[in-house]
């Protein structure tokens, strides 16, 4: 059993990182993930890693910095938040196009305008067709857990895809929470060494990176990342089964919270979760058979696994940490997908909460089961889509 | 034509391999060498933005036309001798 201790977010984050001991990380510190690699970069400072620490001058330049390090075949991670991944984007495409198995934590921001440096998930739902791996955390335990997981999957022979692990601004990033670590002999073990394909750096072997590639090959390319993110799933849960042997802590493509038996169901990412699940318990108490599903694998998102475990679910109320203006929000998108796939059809109810930060509490997911349960004695449907906890 | 899965990953290709792509077909006007009027000055082969002047032993010899796309850098910086250019441009199919 690892060390005990009671840590911010952005603290697991920097220590996920010291175990990991990187080759080479590139960042520029932005609000707020800036703990994160300001925590790292003492690491660096004292000799605890082996790290070539790239101070440079912007996102853009981090991501840039990254790709080149690992096309050099180096184990390469960074981190950022809201604006600063929306400064790296055409780079997160290269990425995944060029295969780098870079491993990103994102603490999730909401994007300006109006400026705001709070928590919300508009920065990594904005990049959701990067072609990144996405796994998201509830907590600081969980960014920590997934993170050294993220290694494994990324720079898996099946996948050598970029990886970016998601935990909420703020909420979890700066709250103090106790949590678990591994010793550090446990986390060089379990992620191993890296074996980068055909780097840079093996002059004996000169290969061309980034070429022009016209329509005549073009879409094979895009079959081959299409390819590597079918594998993630298997991946993720392989690796899931290898960490629980070494942490006790197991964990799947999504967390399915009393379930089983729902009737109603909450589909939500990260931090919101938690506090659901304790409204749930009250409910539950009161006999009303509601449910949660946590997605923790979102790209690729796992349409089969997650139309199974809400297959029983009569109506579902998916919220939404983002907003896709004119459109369902990123989340409800999904579910509705994956309802397709299996030909159950939930009445469905889609919730923007939490935007720029505000608050989400445990009266807001009462009001979301209190309108499933209503929804569910009636069958009708006010707003498929609407605003939770915004003033008129 | 290769499909998919025989393809490496990523747009990986071997080395060195644009020197046998021939992208001097892009060309319009097609840079001349007059040898005689050139004083080994090499500002061509400084000033060429595609390494299409191939030099040999410190002297420039003849232009590499599969991958020269006729800028013309090199005849507008060529200072030439007494006067007289060491490379003028031509038109391509004359």
């Amino acid at each position: 059993m690892g060390k005990v201790l009671a840590v911010t977010g952005n603290q697991a984050i920097a220590e996920a990182m010291r175990q990991i001991n990187p080759d080479v990380c590139a960042a520029y510190p932005i609000t707020p993930s800036t703990e994160v690699m300001q925590r790292f970069a003492a690491f660096v400072a004292d000799g605890k890693v082996d790290t070539e620490l790239v101070t440079v001058e912007s996102e853009h330049s981090a991501m840039s910095a990254c790709i080149g390090a690992s096309a050099a075949g180096g184990r390469v991670m960074t981190a950022t938040s809201s604006q600063g991944l929306a400064l790296m984007w055409e780079m997160l495409h290269i990425a995944s196009g060029m295969r780098m198995p870079i491993v990103m934590t994102l603490v999730n921001r909401a994007l300006s305008a109006p400026i705001n440096i709070h928590g919300d998930h508009s920065d990594g739902m904005g990049a959701r067709d990067c072609g990144w791996v996405q796994l998201w955390s509830e907590n600081g335990q969980e960014a920590y857990d997934n993170l050294i997981q993220a290694i494994r999957i990324a720079e898996h022979e099946d996948v050598r895809l970029p990886a970016m692990v998601n935990m909420d601004g703020f909420i979890i990033s700066h709250s103090i929470e106790s949590m678990e670590f591994l010793p550090d002999d446990v986390v060089k073990d379990f992620i191993g060494e890296y074996k980068p394909k055909n780097p840079l750096l093996d002059i004996e072997n000169p290969v061309t990176m980034g070429p022009l590639v016209l329509p005549d090959y073009f879409m094979e390319f895009k079959r081959q990342q299409h390819e590597a993110m079918l594998h993630v799933k298997d991946v993720v849960l392989e690796v899931a089964k290898e960490f629980e042997k070494v942490s006790g802590r197991s964990y799947g493509l999504f967390e399915a919270y009393r379930l089983d038996d729902a009737e109603l169901a909450i589909v939500v990412l990260n931090s919101a979760a938690g506090t659901c699940k304790d409204v749930i318990d009250e409910y539950r108490d009161r006999g009303i058979k509601v449910g949660l599903l946590k997605p923790r694998l979102f790209r690729p998102f796992p349409y089969e696994e997650v139309a199974e475990a809400l297959s029983g679910v009569k109506v579902i109320g998916v919220l939404d940490r983002a907003e896709s203006f004119g459109g369902f929000g990123p989340m409800y998108m999904e579910i509705a997908s994956a309802m397709m796939t299996n030909g159950s059809k939930p009445i469905m109810i889609n919730k923007i909460y939490g935007l720029g930060g505000r608050d989400f509490m445990p009266e807001h997911a009462a009001m979301v089961i209190d309108e499933l349960k209503e929804i569910a004695e009636t069958g009708k449907v006010k707003l498929y889509k609407d605003y939770l906890g915004v003033r008129e | 034509m290769k499909g998919w899965k025989e393809l490496e990953i990523g747009a990986l290709t071997k080395a060195g391999s644009a020197d046998e792509y021939n992208t001097g077909s892009w060309r319009a006007f097609r840079p001349v060498w007059i040898e005689e009027n050139c004083i080994q000055c090499l500002f061509c082969w400084i000033y060429c933005p595609d390494s299409a002047i191939t030099v040999k032993d410190g002297k420039r010899g003849e232009f590499d036309y599969m991958h020269c796309k006729g800028c013309g850098i090199c005849a507008m910086e060529c200072p030439g001798k007494k006067g007289k250019k060491a490379i003028v441009m031509e038109e391509e199919g004359k």
